[in-house]
């Protein structure tokens, strides 16, 4: 597919001052999208806030709906008849949409959500940050499923990732989640917006053929379908269900599985190619933090601070952290001489889960964990790779919850 | 596909064969026989709907049909058009951002009590005050057929369902009166009997402009009918035909449906109210001027 650049309308070039959530706006308008759809939630709001005011002056809008189901839902109903749209949500509006994030992985409905994190479980801590729905974002649909998320550290990746996303989801026709939190979307930094020719765009997978050659859901090579949307004599069907190539229900074993593998498979052959991995300090490392969001910054000090203290520790950030990047930590994990993973993240341990399952036991993993509300010190993380240098295994992984709850 | 041809269908015995229905091309044939059960009043609102469709000279490439989950939710399947089913409840958010990211369509929700009216009741009432230019056809047949027959925010009081098998005691909705109430600018109400008149406001629903409401009252022969022993489809049509009761402007809160009771039938409500669209680009225009630069939504980049 030949990469277009994005509409000079959409493009805010220049150097800014702004917030993550502002970022976001404007990396979802130079990313091209027209239509956006939410419903009011603390700290994800401020993205369609900007949004509304900015995008009636360059031929588009944004809908305020009655509730998370129903933005969720509309902004598939754009994507269907042309546009380019997302929502944006955080922690209760998030579970609120998962319905519909499992539709749009069904459907192969090219669309973003935005969760920027904040504390829950329930209604939480409204203001204050966590890292808490990254297992919900990878499984909280109900069946089997592939998406991709992002974590954006900055709000120089909320737009560099936000354009990122969309791309990735017209490649290959998922839901995207750009997995923002409280800290990276309300903190304001330096953001640098190319011109528009330097933003390349993934276009949409317009179908060339004629309506009589057309099967809306028959797969290409690289298991991807070619796009028709409503309006242009393709009379095409849209469903849920499990369906055939034609689009219509098929409620068999072998439909089922025909179209399970091939949406799970879409993402999964292509997981190298999606990694998307800071990487700092990691070349001589025998302790190697993994951390994402803006986590990751705490944990760069950490390292720094480690290495200050003669302990060769190193940082390995996963932007696109689903699909995990499973190849760079299977060759870390082999390293001669690695003294094991430290796993810092704002939640009870959930990342971890997938650094375990791939170390699968040949060194140890220490979480880092934090019930969120604020982010970890640098110190926390430190003590970490301390321990983790001087080969202490105890309260290993995931079992380090029981330190946080003691 | 141009409508004539849609019409004339592709006879294969020649010149001698019947003429061909005038709905066939509008249906997937290869996609028959349906799901609905025998005696089940779903299909002979969709050959209305057809029928409205055929006359009302729409360019059927401009026609989307959106439905939601159940029964009537199947419709989308089975009409040959652009065709979307969606998730329990969520049609009409669905076809909102549909008809909002391209005013150029028509937009169809064809969906049942259940999924309009209970699971999707919120989205209902706000899509009637926004007045988004969307035709709603919901068929209620007071009960969830789908799943087996279980209680419907339209089952009448009294009547049997498979969760309330000591008969309902809750009052249900009466949809019309709901409809209005929320800002519908059309609102009517037939059954499967009165094929003619559904068809006639069908049309009168597509050439509409703004949130257009009709109310099927449809048999359920399988799951109400059976639980509540009335009969088969045929019997619940006779009950239709001798009950119904023709009253074009009645009020709506007059038209409560009662465990076999008397059903007003008749076209309730037919106003002028600005679409959301229109508010939208006059308060745009009225704030930005010439910075409003219009509300289609293209997506910018089509490589």
């Amino acid at each position: 597919m030949k990469l277009a650049h994005a509409d000079p309308a959409g493009v805010l070039t220049g150097t800014h001052f702004l917030d993550g959530d502002q970022a976001c706006c404007e990396g979802a308008l130079a990313a091209g999208s027209r239509f956006a759809a939410g419903y009011p939630i603390t700290p994800s709001t401020e993205i369609v806030e900007r949004f509304s005011q900015r995008v009636p002056q360059i031929g588009g809008m944004f809908l305020q709906m009655e509730d998370e189901l129903a933005a969720s839902i509309a902004i598939q109903g754009a994507v269907w008849a042309g546009a380019k749209s997302f929502t944006v949500t955080s922690g209760p509006g998030f579970s609120l949409m998962m319905e519909h994030i499992g539709y749009a992985a069904m459907t192969e409905t090219p669309c973003v959500f935005v969760d920027v994190q904040r504390g829950g479980p329930s209604t939480g801590l409204p203001t204050l940050p966590a890292q808490a729905d990254m297992m919900q974002a990878r499984w909280g649909s109900h069946g089997d499923y592939q998406i991709i998320a992002l974590c954006p550290s900055s709000p120089q990746e909320c737009f560099d990732l936000t354009v990122h996303a969309f791309n990735l989801s017209e490649q290959f026709r998922v839901p995207v989640l750009v997995m923002m939190d409280e800290v990276v979307g309300h903190m304001t930094e330096k953001v640098v917006i190319p011109p528009a020719e330097q933003i390349e765009i993934y276009p949409r997978r317009y179908t060339t053929l004629p309506p009589n050659e057309y099967q809306a859901f028959q797969a290409e090579d690289d298991l991807v379908p070619q796009f028709a949307r409503a309006g242009e004599g393709y009379h095409f069907h849209v469903t849920g269900l499990t369906h055939d190539e034609h689009g219509y229900p098929a409620m068999n074993v072998e439909t089922q599985h025909r179209l399970v593998a091939r949406l799970m498979e879409k993402i999964r052959r292509n997981a190298e190619a999606l990694a998307r991995n800071e990487e700092y300090r990691l070349d001589d490392a025998d302790v190697v933090v993994i951390a994402y969001g803006i986590t990751a910054r705490v944990a760069m000090r950490a390292v720094q601070m480690a290495r200050e203290r003669g302990v060769r520790a190193g940082l390995l950030r996963p932007q696109v952290i689903w699909p995990f990047p499973e190849k760079r930590l299977r060759e870390l994990a082999e390293r001669n001489g690695l003294a094991g993973f430290v796993v810092a993240e704002m939640n009870c341990g959930q990342v971890c889960y997938e650094v375990e399952r791939l170390v699968a036991g040949r060194v140890p993993v220490l979480l880092e964990p934090h019930t969120g509300g604020t982010v970890h010190k640098p110190e926390q993380i430190l003590d970490a790779i301390l321990k983790c240098s001087a080969g202490l295994q105890a309260g290993t992984g995931t079992q380090a919850l029981q330190e946080v709850t003691r | 596909m141009s409508e004539e041809q849609m019409i004339a269908g592709t006879p294969e015995g020649g010149a001698e064969c019947l003429p061909p229905n005038p709905v066939e091309g509008f249906l997937r044939s290869e996609r028959m026989p349906h799901i609905w059960c025998p005696g089940c009043g779903i299909g002979t609102t969709v050959n209305c709907f057809a029928r409205a469709l055929l006359q009302s000279k729409l360019d059927l490439n401009k026609v989307a049909v959106v439905s939601g989950i159940g029964c009537t939710g199947r419709v989308a399947g089975y009409v040959n058009l652009d065709s979307f089913h969606t998730t329990h409840g969520r049609a009409i958010p669905f076809a909102t951002g549909m008809k909002l990211a391209n005013p150029d369509l028509t937009v169809v929700v064809y969906s049942g009590d259940g999924d309009l009216i209970s699971i999707g009741g919120n989205h209902f009432i706000h899509a009637a005050r926004r007045n988004v230019d969307l035709k709603i056809i919901c068929i209620n047949n007071f009960t969830y057929g789908m799943t087996g027959g279980q209680l419907a925010p339209t089952t009448p009081v009294t009547a049997i369902s498979s969760t309330t098998p000591y008969g309902c005691y809750e009052q249900p909705f009466n949809l019309p009166n709901l409809a209005e109430s929320a800002g519908a600018v059309y609102v009517a109400r037939w059954t499967t009997y009165h094929v003619r008149q559904l068809t006639h406001s069908i049309g009168e629903a597509l050439r509409k402009k703004g949130f257009s409401f009709i109310e099927i009252v449809s048999q359920c022969p399988t799951l109400y009918e059976r639980r509540n022993k009335l009969g088969d489809g045929l019997d619940m049509m006779e009950y239709f035909k001798e009950s119904s009761v023709v009253k074009h402007g009645a009020a709506t809160k007059e038209a409560g449906i009662g465990f076999q009771g008397p059903i007003t039938v008749g076209k309730f409500v037919d106003i002028e109210r600005p679409t959301f669209l229109d508010l939208m680009d006059k308060q745009m225009t009225r704030t930005l001027d010439a910075h409003y630069t219009g509300s289609v939504v293209e997506d910018h980049v089509r490589g």
